[in-house]
């Protein structure tokens, strides 16, 4: 089941030259470019782990490109995400985010029924990715 | 189909190309002679630099009718004594491949051996992917780029900073132009003993030194860019300190004339505020007499002074 987060995210994946405009898009716009990764594609997971700083003073989408392409090797397995932060007065968050790297098989989601007292029943979703220990999903 | 398609591809190429108007057109023309009014002297300089953007306007032409191109290699190293202009061509450089096109920012990112290597192991690879990562769409500029290669010390960490910029100077050339640049016999030595380094850029550019000549028309663009000017004998004590500060100890070139231009007006503003009397003219706040360039002690030190003192 193909992960929906994030911009973009129902296009066919992006290449990385549209990875690059995107990205050069967000850096005129003065947002601070950087990419973030993760082996749990849980919606409600929002903080991923960084690869590197937030680049804030690189003036050319080369430099991101060139870090996704080190993170691929290392991370190639896992989900990447490119974040696009403001920092300008007011906003100081995410302005835009979309995946740039996803693992080639996306085994989806269990949903879980709790039936609870009267005939309530809680829904829980659980991807099937994380019945493995961190770092050994996705068949890496 | 097949024909109209053949003709689509046909009118996509240009079957001429009109070298003149693109050079008038790209800016190119522009770059080159805002180089040749602003800059003085410069000969060699100047040559190399036009026919560097001569190739290139061809590249872009061959490009632009589909031949086989390939990017030219234009990472640079510029050699020559201090003071020579090495600092301010690399920034016009960065302008000029920038209206051609063959970097996308046209912004320079100035550099010496500290922003490079680290202090300690592991320091160096990221301190020096994050300069290149600033450098991209632009061109990087090395100042003292000898200073990277320590051969005294093999434990030394510049080595893996050269590690670094040559992989990124070969497998990225469309992302960013390497300028190296420092006293030429120096830059020699380093060349021969990273003989990755030579090979890989193309370009080896001198900067030869200024004579008296242009570094008197050069003290008074500076002026002038400052609203100040000489007066007659003002000019003619400029003359003479270029004269003997050229045979001094650590002359740098323009930079030395700058350095002295500065302790002049210095000087003047005491003389005004010391001996002036009544009301004072823009005329008077803004010219440089001969006796606050006499005063140096260019003046009173030996031509050649004795080692040790």
């Amino acid at each position: 089941m193909r992960i929906t987060q994030g911009a973009f995210s129902f296009l066919p994946d992006l290449t990385d030259e549209q990875i690059a405009s995107q990205a050069q898009y967000c850096i005129d716009n003065g947002w601070a470019v950087s990419l973030e990764f993760t082996d749990d594609p849980h919606p409600r997971n929002t903080y991923w782990e960084m690869w590197g700083h937030p680049m804030f003073d690189n003036p050319d989408a080369a430099a991101l490109v060139m870090e996704l392409k080190e993170c691929r090797k290392v991370y190639g397995d896992r989900y990447i995400r490119l974040v696009a932060f403001d920092a300008s007065h007011g906003w100081e968050s995410v302005k835009l985010s979309f995946i740039v790297n996803r693992p080639t098989d996306e085994p989806g989601f269990r949903l879980a029924r709790q039936e609870g007292r009267g005939r309530l029943v809680r829904y829980t979703t659980t991807p099937y990715a994380t019945d493995r220990a961190a770092g050994s999903r996705y068949g890496a | 189909m097949a024909a109209a398609e053949a003709l689509i591809e046909t009118t996509e190429l240009p079957a001429t190309v009109d070298l003149r108007a693109e050079f008038e057109t790209s800016g190119v023309k522009d770059v080159l002679e805002e180089l040749d009014r602003e800059l003085i002297g410069l000969a060699p300089v100047k040559r190399r630099i036009r026919e560097t953007a001569a190739l290139l306007l061809v590249e872009r032409a061959r490009r632009s009718m589909g031949l086989a191109h390939e990017t030219p290699t234009l990472h640079m190293s510029f050699t020559g004594n201090p003071g020579t202009g090495k600092t301010t061509v690399a920034l016009r450089m960065a302008n000029l491949l920038h209206r051609l096109g063959y970097i996308r920012k046209g912004h320079l990112v100035s550099v010496t051996r500290d922003d490079l290597v680290g202090q300690y192991i592991g320091h160096t690879a990221p301190k020096t992917k994050e300069i290149l990562k600033k450098a991209m769409g632009g061109v990087l500029f090395i100042d003292e780029a000898y200073y990277l290669y320590r051969p005294e010390n093999e434990r030394d960490y510049g080595q893996e900073s050269i590690e670094i910029l040559l992989q990124v100077m070969e497998n990225q050339r469309d992302d960013l132009v390497v300028i190296l640049a420092g006293y030429s016999d120096r830059m020699d030595r380093f060349f021969e003993s990273n003989p990755g380094f030579r090979s890989r850029i193309a370009h080896h550019i001198d900067f030869p030194d200024y004579n008296d000549d242009e570094l008197f028309r050069i003290a008074e663009t500076m002026l002038a860019r400052q609203n100040y000017q000489l007066d007659q004998d003002g000019g003619k004590a400029l003359v003479d300190y270029i004269a003997k500060r050229r045979t001094q100890p650590h002359f740098a070139n323009a930079r030395s004339i700058r350095n002295a231009l500065d302790r002049a007006r210095l000087r003047q503003a005491n003389r005004l505020f010391e001996h002036s009397t009544g009301a004072l003219d823009a005329h008077a706040l803004s010219t440089i007499a001969a006796e606050d360039i006499r005063a140096s002690r260019v003046f009173t030190a030996p031509a050649f002074p004795v080692q040790g003192t």
